[in-house]
């Protein structure tokens, strides 16, 4: 099967460039990029197909996506979460372990590979537990896990506030070269906060927290880094306070990355209105001031790695008062989308989003794929920027509508997305 | 008329006239309270459900005596014994309510939020009874009117509210109230106890209660919750007593005829003086009761003809 895309604007984020050229598939890899005008042999190819004004990325790599299996498989499975991301433009999702019970086995992981191997057409990475139940107790079985297929370790929200356990635990996964991704807060002073500190929470009388939190809890796991060597990713920064010491880390050499949540990006405090709960995300929305920073420091590099957080939750986790509603959103089908408000008002390019959305994770995990390069995997995504929608949540191929763009005014649109030169999303996905 | 919202969720939604109008047609409620019969035929024929999932006494016999004296029938649920100790969410027990056709349901809920949730939910009036951290409005209403039979007037007043800022509904209703029409409003209390992003509400701060009650009008202070006494928020009642308790000597500072005001429960000895509290030279507490009766009275008699209207005009509930 031979697949042409002509005309594409061809977005190559280790160039740093987009340009009008001809991108060819052969085997489900990529076996030719062309940027001249050089004369094809249509006839070679199975199918052509014709972008002209549209863009072709490599497909989006989304780290830290909650897939509720096991246990909660009436929130999402892996079947709805990779329609989901398919039609997201999401070629490769890592999962995260805070399933019921958590990932904290080899013989669970197991469960996990099969389910994602029988049902997905998306490539599914898992990451494991680090300590057992998440209870930041005792560790994992960190090599038997990685032998397994984990290419994570995370005990997600929750944080291991014991730091004998966190820095053992580090060492250990050090050892074995094994990337560990922390939840840079402190716990104590996250406990109970449903929203930031500051105007608004005081005014709507929220519990809430001031966003030091989350610069404690960095420097926490920064130190800890530094004194075990470990390989470590922290899954979402939100707040500008933590950016300082982020870059301080990299330029002494550290081996550490950060996150940030594509609703981070694009929401703030004021989003939440009127105790709006599919706007309650753990870390809460902060300030636009955050947010701009936040921003600023995905298009500078600081921030490498923009992901979806994709947490569903059903309609009456929801339909709560504000502190009792379940956290967190989904995002997979949206990521695209929203990150492309933040091409759209200038404050970010083509390449330096698509850096942040497929090359960036998938160096970070190891993972062959998130780039144009010739010979590597035909993960694509087709899009119109342009293409102006109002979302509605009850579109979404998520099982839970949970997500805070319900009603948004957005603009572009996945066209096709294909998977090892597979089409699974688009006109004729269903061939 | 100048209120014409179908509920009463809380302060900030309020115009300036809305307030006058519903301190103005409390006034008349005042005077009609006062006589041996104190009954109208208002809301005869409607029915008035208390919805408290927190405990209250005097809010909720206010509420009630309010609703009776107005002819409603009125309902008391005592929530925390109910349903949702059986696991029904706060719509649900809603919804249940709402099916058996109430006109007005007055709502107190220990979440911010709950009641402008549940009023969402409902086809009748919701009078919002305090949520969470959020809103008190018919507090902070009987407070403006009982600051304005004191003083004679509702502006240009100098205000301050001392305590517990941060956990208090009372303080935000109150300071946004007073703010709104035209007066100025100090907040005074250990900086534990003050919200945050306090720079950014356009008020003077201040630690230290004399300084703070320099020539100030009116004195409001609010209850120190026990479980805040013991070392979580100030280290002991008898440090707070002495440094923010409000007593004769820290009053000195304040003007001649400065009152003073209190939401009740008080307790005495931590946040004010027992002897200041009764002193009826300063002391308004008990007018506070009493107007608040009034208060209530006029807000259901407002709320109800809006509803009425609504139904008029054709605007079906």
């Amino acid at each position: 099967m031979r697949i042409l895309l002509k005309n594409a604007h061809l977005i190559d984020p280790i160039q740093d460039q987009v340009k009008l050229g001809n991108l060819s598939i052969q085997d489900g890899k990529i076996s030719d990029v062309s940027y001249d005008n050089v004369k094809i042999d249509y006839k070679v190819f199975d199918n052509v197909i014709d972008c002209s004004g549209k863009y072709v990325a490599p497909g989006i790599v989304d780290v830290g996506v909650k897939i509720c299996e096991p246990g909660e498989r009436h929130k999402e499975s892996f079947r709805t979460a990779s329609l989901a991301a398919a039609a997201g433009g999401v070629t490769t999702m890592v999962t995260r372990p805070d399933t019921i019970p958590a990932i904290d086995t080899p013989e669970k992981l197991e469960f996990v590979k099969n389910r994602a191997n029988t049902v997905s057409p998306i490539k599914i990475y898992p990451m494991a537990a680090l300590t057992r139940e998440r209870a930041g107790l005792e560790m994992t079985e960190l090599g038997f896990l990685s032998d397994a297929g984990a290419i994570g370790f995370t005990d997600c929200d929750q944080v291991i506030t014991n730091n004998k356990i966190m820095s053992r635990s580090l060492t250990y996964a050090a050892s074995l070269g094994l990337l560990v991704q922390g939840h840079p807060q402190d716990s104590t002073l996250t406990a109970g906060a449903s929203a930031t500190s500051g105007k608004f929470s005081s005014l709507k009388g929220l519990p809430a927290v001031n966003p030091i939190a989350e610069k404690i809890g960095l420097e926490r796991d920064l130190a800890l880094v530094e004194l075990t060597g470990v390989k470590y990713h922290f899954d979402q920064l939100s707040t500008a306070l933590s950016l300082e010491p982020l870059r301080r880390a990299k330029s002494n050499g550290m081996d550490v990355t950060a996150g940030v949540s594509i609703h981070h990006l694009t929401l703030n405090e004021m989003d939440i209105g009127d105790y709006r709960t599919f706007f309650k995300i753990k870390p809460p929305l902060r300030s636009e001031a955050d947010r701009l920073a936040m921003v600023g420091a995905v298009a500078d590099g600081t921030i490498d790695i923009i992901s979806s957080m994709h947490t569903p939750q059903d309609e009456e986790s929801k339909r709560l008062p504000y502190e009792e509603a379940a956290s967190g959103a989904v995002g997979l089908e949206t990521i695209l989308s929203a990150s492309l408000q933040l091409f759209h008002n200038g404050s970010i390019t083509l390449p330096q989003l698509f850096r942040a959305l497929s090359l960036n994770p998938a160096k970070r995990f190891n993972l062959p794929v998130g780039t144009l390069e010739q010979g590597s995997s035909a993960d694509l995504v087709l899009f119109d920027p342009d293409v102006p929608f109002v979302l509605n949540r009850f579109s979404l191929n998520s099982k839970s509508k949970n997500t805070p763009y319900d009603e948004t005014l957005m603009q572009g649109k996945v066209i096709k997305t294909f998977v090892n030169g597979r089409e699974i999303f688009g006109d004729s996905s269903r061939e | 008329m100048a209120f014409c919202d179908r509920h009463l969720l809380g302060i900030e939604q309020l115009e300036p006239a809305a307030i006058l109008e519903i301190l103005n047609t409390a006034d008349n409620y005042v005077d009609l309270n006062r006589q041996t019969k104190k009954n109208s035929n208002i809301l005869s024929g409607l029915t008035q459900i208390n919805m408290f999932f927190e405990n209250s006494t005097r809010t909720q016999a206010s509420f009630e005596l309010a609703g009776k004296r107005l002819g409603a029938d009125v309902m008391n649920m005592a929530m925390q014994a109910s349903s949702i100790k059986k696991g029904e969410t706060l719509i649900d027990t809603a919804l249940t309510l709402n099916a058996m056709n109430p006109d007005l349901i007055v709502v107190r809920h220990p979440q911010s939020g709950a009641v402008k949730l549940l009023a969402e939910k409902v086809n009748c009036s919701v009078i919002n009874a305090g949520d969470g951290l959020h809103e008190h409005p018919t507090q902070a209403l009987l407070d403006a009117l009982t600051i304005r039979r004191a003083k004679g007037r509702l502006q240009r007043l100098s205000i301050a509210i001392c305590g517990d800022i941060a956990h208090s509904r009372v303080a935000r209703s109150n300071l946004i109230l007073l703010s709104k029409l035209g007066n100025r409003v100090r907040l005074i209390g250990p900086r534990t106890l003050m919200p945050s992003g306090i720079s950014e509400f356009g008020v003077e701060v201040f630690e230290d209660m004399r300084s703070g009650l320099n020539d100030v009008d009116v004195v409001m202070m609010l209850r120190l919750q026990r479980e805040r006494m013991d070392g979580s928020f100030v280290p002991s009642a008898r440090e707070y007593y002495h440094r923010w308790g409000l007593d004769n000597k820290k009053l000195l500072s304040a003007k001649k005829d400065v009152i003073v005001m209190h939401p009740g429960p008080m307790n005495r000895g931590v946040e004010i003086d027992g002897t200041l509290a009764d002193d009826i030279n300063h002391s308004v507490i008990q007018d506070q009761v009493e107007v608040g009766v009034a208060v209530r009275m006029a807000i259901m008699d407002l709320l109800s003809r809006n509803v009425s209207k609504e139904i008029v005009n054709g605007d079906s509930l």
